[in-house]
């Protein structure tokens, strides 16, 4: 080719596939926004659970799928949202709903030390050490005798009634912020992994050799989404609280509710990409819903399924979906066009 | 003149094995020098110390004035040195012109339209374009070398270091690396090329080190070198398909 045709060359982001998925994002977003309109309150809660699956799922997938942060740890910063909303505003008297939006800017500012203390180590121990910062983080909570020790606290009514006049508001408000977050955490990730900064991340997933070879600077850019990560998953373990309006260490810092559900919901859906953690969360919530009364055979299940799909498809359903059709339905990946195209 | 890249008595070892023994040697700007070595002498660990992905022992580095013994592997980049790898390390999950971009955006501190021209215009020159959008995981080995120097071109080196890129290519792809090697040079930037493929190389470089051990154990003009019993014997065999 004549260096002629590079320079009648463009390079867009759009596709067909995505141009479609925005507009039907959009009245999906549209529709879910209404739902207290057309929704039942169980409806709205299981909605609103869901979508703060997806916002942690988003979040573990941007440390672990893109920033190579395997963390079995993020119930730390789930757990200290909750505490954090909790101590705000049942010990410091602040309302609800801007406590929690400090409790995002608590988690970013905690995440620093701790990414100081384990960004010194590698691989299985990365692992193993987040794992020990959220057991550190769970026993520090059982300290907590004002906030009810290592049996927990409920938040008082009065708390609670000052979030919305009337039960509907505040049903209505719970799954606005839920939805509002799910959303934001999205937004965030997408916009942050078109940017210049996440094509580093993008580079930092497949090579790191090639990455530092090329001037990308791997420790500043993996310690800004460890912050980022942990500030809004502190917000996510807030929002969590708030729904279920009564917090103990063991609730709060579960490894199984907040790191090990949400690991199986990345691995199904598909690690590395945006799409595989929204399509693992509704996989994971349509399992849940039909097979969660068979007790511990549902877990046995859920075991079998995120091994066999490893083995079979380890890029997940999306993965593959991706592989056979070409599909994005995020306008990330950048296509070289010419000007007939 | 200054040199662009000087290496004074640089040393590494790994436990008993030495990689680079005291070694010492510089690069004038605009310059091509090709090593020579056996596998396994310690020319790509040399490349490593160089670019910051191995830390040296002991010695000096110094790039275009400063000392760059301490610096980070993306600061080096970042300062105008940038490297091909002998065994390819693409991106496999992006495009083709999404590895360049890295290099353009990272390396060259370039954003917007101005990354896109230049990556457009090194993919042209490397004979890419026509698969800018394919995903760099699924290239041949021939295009995951082509890549390999598209992406270090892209970062705007000053001293471009290239490991093994002519091997496994045909006569007449060899000939067009050549030539887009010569381009590079008409540049300005300053070249360090390991090769076993000697016919290419010696079309190219001013001037030949040779080796060893992680030893340096000649250095000069390329027929004085190619002429020399010492590296006669070290490419025995090889010197006779040149």
């Amino acid at each position: 080719m004549s260096s002629q045709m590079s320079k009648s060359l463009y390079v867009t982001r759009v596709s067909r596939a995505s141009s479609v998925a925005m507009v039907v994002g959009a009245l999906i977003a549209l529709t879910l926004i209404a739902a207290p309109w057309w929704a039942g309150r169980a409806e709205m809660r299981l909605m609103a659970e869901i979508f703060l699956y997806i916002s942690l799922a988003s979040l573990w997938n941007l440390l672990a799928g893109y920033a190579g942060l395997v963390s079995v740890g993020q119930q730390a910063y789930v757990g200290l949202g909750g505490y954090a909303l909790f101590g705000l505003t049942m010990l410091g008297g602040v309302p609800p709903v801007p406590a929690i939006a400090v409790t995002g800017v608590l988690g970013a500012l905690i995440a620093m030390p701790v990414a100081l203390l384990i960004f010194r180590l590698r691989g299985a121990y990365f692992a193993i050490g987040t794992w020990v910062v959220a057991e550190v983080f769970r026993l520090t909570a059982a300290q907590i005798s004002a906030l009810g020790g290592g049996s927990g606290t409920s938040l008082s009514p009065a708390i609670i009634k000052s979030l919305a006049d009337g039960r509907d508001a505040r049903e209505a408000l719970t799954y606005w912020l839920a939805l509002g977050l799910c959303l934001v955490v999205i937004g965030a990730v997408v916009v942050f992994l078109r940017s210049r900064a996440g094509l580093a991340l993008t580079a930092i997933r497949d090579n790191e050799l090639a990455s530092k070879s090329l001037g990308i600077n791997i420790w500043r850019t993996k310690f800004f989404v460890y912050v980022i990560t942990g500030g809004l998953t502190a917000l996510t373990g807030a929002l969590i609280s708030l729904q279920k309006i009564r917090i103990s260490p063991d609730a709060a810092f579960s490894t199984n509710d907040w790191t090990a559900f949400v690991i199986f919901i990345v691995v199904i859906g598909g690690i590395g990409t945006i799409e595989g953690p929204i399509i693992g969360t509704l996989i994971f919530f349509a399992l849940r819903q039909t097979l969660a009364d068979l007790g511990t055979i549902y877990l046995i299940i859920l075991g079998a399924l995120a091994i066999g799909i490893m083995l079979r498809a380890p890029k997940g359903l999306w993965g593959l979906v991706r592989e056979r059709f070409g599909i994005e339905l995020f306008p990330l990946s950048r296509r070289v066009r010419g000007q007939d195209d | 003149m200054t040199p662009i890249l000087e290496l004074s008595e640089v040393t590494k070892s790994f436990g008993a094995v030495t990689v680079a023994d005291a070694q010492s040697w510089s690069l004038a700007p605009g310059e091509a020098l090709g090593v020579l070595g056996p596998n396994g002498a310690g020319k790509t660990s040399m490349f490593n110390l160089v670019t910051g992905t191995l830390s040296a022992d002991g010695g000096t580095i110094r790039y275009d004035g400063h000392d760059i013994t301490n610096w980070s592997a993306a600061r080096r980049c970042r300062a105008g040195i940038a490297r091909s790898f002998q065994v390819p390390q693409p991106f496999s999950g992006m495009t083709v012109f999404e590895n360049t971009l890295v290099a353009a955006t990272q390396g060259a501190n370039l954003s917007g339209a101005q990354a896109d021209a230049l990556c457009l215009e090194v993919l042209d020159r490397t004979g890419l374009l026509g698969r800018a959008n394919t995903l760099a995981g699924g290239l041949t080995l021939l295009d995951r070398k082509r890549l390999e120097l598209a992406r270090a071109l892209c970062a705007r080196p000053k001293v471009l270091l290239l490991d093994e890129i002519a091997g496994g290519l045909t006569e007449n792809e060899c000939k067009s690396l050549i030539e887009t090697i010569k381009q590079i040079r008409e540049t300005g930037v300053s070249i360090v090329w390991i090769e076993h493929v000697v016919h290419a190389l010696l079309a190219v470089v001013d001037r030949l080190i040779v080796i060893d051990f992680g030893k340096l154990i000649a250095q000069g003009a390329p027929d004085e070198i190619m002429q020399s019993q010492e590296v006669r014997e070290i490419y025995l065999g090889i010197e006779g398909d040149a």
